[in-house]
């Protein structure tokens, strides 16, 4: 029993199969408490008045997005290492969904960020690299619809997913030796003991799981797509030979 | 390697629209800046370092195409690949002659340039030597876009959307250097980080450049 049983595109979707619904639910179910709970049910903040709630979808989607980077990262490493086609497509079906949740990080900044900051973009650090990060997810999903043939379009994109990740880590340095910050530094921190008091920082937390849980999903049910629709193809090409 | 150097320069040179294509390219962008942003000495002159890196940038660009493609088409490159000569060497190879070619005449170009910008008269040095140092980068990052979109037909379009997000950071630095040089602060800094780009892309980037060609060769 290893985790590279997983590389069987069959056993993969029965396994997903069952537990897509599990991840869904409990995705809607923690999105649902987190955001009521934090849209309606927390105080609002004594300076920020009620703009203060939008942190509930800000930070989780800002959160995903990176993360979906790292695991599109991950999954082009084992693809280039040990060819896995399930990874190549797993990094393929999480691009266009680290790319929306980069938009709605950027968006609900936007949104924030006109009342608060008295405008809605200013070009600070951490919002410069949000669209550089926005940019090169472009990039990677319009080098895989560009290329034909499917183990061309993998192998490309794995390594520009890499050279990509050295240079979006670059950039973000850069960036911040070019232009003073606006935006607050990271609230939530994993090491503190109280990142804020803690009527604020249970919901977060739950929409955070939300957020994680629901990208979870959408990688599944997007990755057993690409298999299916690659199957699919792969009958019709040998119906035509036939 | 030298063979193939000389080959491509006079290929740049001789076979037309190459060579001095990206001078022009610059000229015009230059040119046309004052169109855009109306005709105040202060304000080009303020602007002038960023406009010319820009510039360089979208020239360099603009040739990118020209790096690989033409030698995909006429099967050279299928040539070259079964040469006893490394991959890496020959991306390496073909990045030196597209900065010779391009990326060496902008540097010459931009003080000319910064003349019809009005630029001041301390940022002459600072945009040559920032050019000059980021130059290299600009190049070898751009042969590593030119190989990953070889395969495609008009890939062009997609290439640009491939090699701008990674020409951040060399813009960045290159046009810090000239920017503060331009004001007469210190450029150390700035300057060291630019040159360690410089170096550190040009040391790795043709192993993947070098790897993405493979591939598409495949």
């Amino acid at each position: 029993m290893s985790i590279w049983e997983y590389a069987n595109p069959v056993k993969f979707i029965r396994t997903t199969d069952r537990l897509l619904p599990w991840f869904s639910w409990a995705a809607l179910s923690c999105l649902a408490i987190g955001l009521i709970w934090g849209f309606f049910f927390t105080p609002d903040d004594f300076r920020q008045g009620s703009t203060v709630k939008i942190i509930y979808l800000h930070v989780p989607a800002a959160l995903m997005a990176i993360n979906a980077w790292l695991m599109m990262l991950v999954a082009s490493l084992i693809w280039i290492v040990r060819r896995h086609h399930v990874s190549a497509l797993a990094a393929r079906a999480a691009a266009p969904v680290g790319a929306v949740m980069t938009v709605i990080a950027l968006a609900t900044g936007a949104i924030w960020g006109q009342p608060m900051w008295g405008t809605w973009w200013a070009w600070d650090p951490r919002l410069t690299s949000f669209l550089i990060l926005f940019l090169f997810y472009l990039g990677y999903i319009a080098l895989w619809s560009a290329i034909e043939d499917d183990d061309t379009a993998a192998d490309l994109t794995s390594i520009l997913c890499l050279v990509g990740s050295v240079f979006a880590l670059l950039s973000r340095y850069a960036v911040l030796f070019w232009n003073q910050g606006l935006h607050q530094e990271a609230t939530f921190s994993a090491d503190k003991e109280q990142n804020i008091a803690d009527v604020f920082w249970y919901p977060a937390v739950i929409s955070m799981v939300g957020f994680a849980l629901l990208f979870i999903a959408l990688v599944f049910l997007r990755t057993q797509t690409e298999i299916r629709a690659r199957r699919a193809r792969a009958l019709l090409a040998r119906e035509r030979t036939l | 390697m030298i063979a193939l150097l000389k080959r491509d320069l006079m290929l740049a040179i001789r076979a037309g629209g190459g060579f001095g294509l990206g001078l022009a390219f610059f000229l015009i962008v230059t040119v046309l800046v004052p169109f855009g942003v109306g005709p105040e000495t202060a304000l080009l002159a303020k602007i002038a370092p960023g406009i010319l890196w820009i510039g360089a940038l979208l020239a360099c660009l603009l040739s990118l195409d020209r790096i690989l493609a033409l030698d995909w088409e006429d099967g050279s490159l299928d040539l070259l690949a079964t040469a006893p000569l490394p991959m890496e060497g020959i991306v390496t190879i073909k990045a030196l002659a597209h900065w010779i070619t391009t990326g060496l005449p902008l540097v010459f170009a931009a003080p000319a340039l910064g003349v019809l910008l009005s630029m001041p008269v301390d940022a002459y040095l600072w945009v040559v030597v920032s050019l000059a140092l980021g130059t290299p980068a600009l190049s070898v990052i751009g042969t590593f876009g030119a190989a990953l979109t070889v395969g495609i037909k008009r890939g062009g379009l997609l290439m640009s959307l491939l090699v701008l997000p990674l020409y951040v950071p060399t813009l960045i630095f290159g046009a810090e250097v000239a920017r503060r040089g331009a004001e007469g602060l210190a450029v150390q800094t700035p300057l060291l980080m630019l040159a360690g780009i410089s170096a550190g892309v040009v040391a790795l980037l043709p192993f993947a450049s070098a790897a993405v060609l493979r591939i598409n060769l495949r």
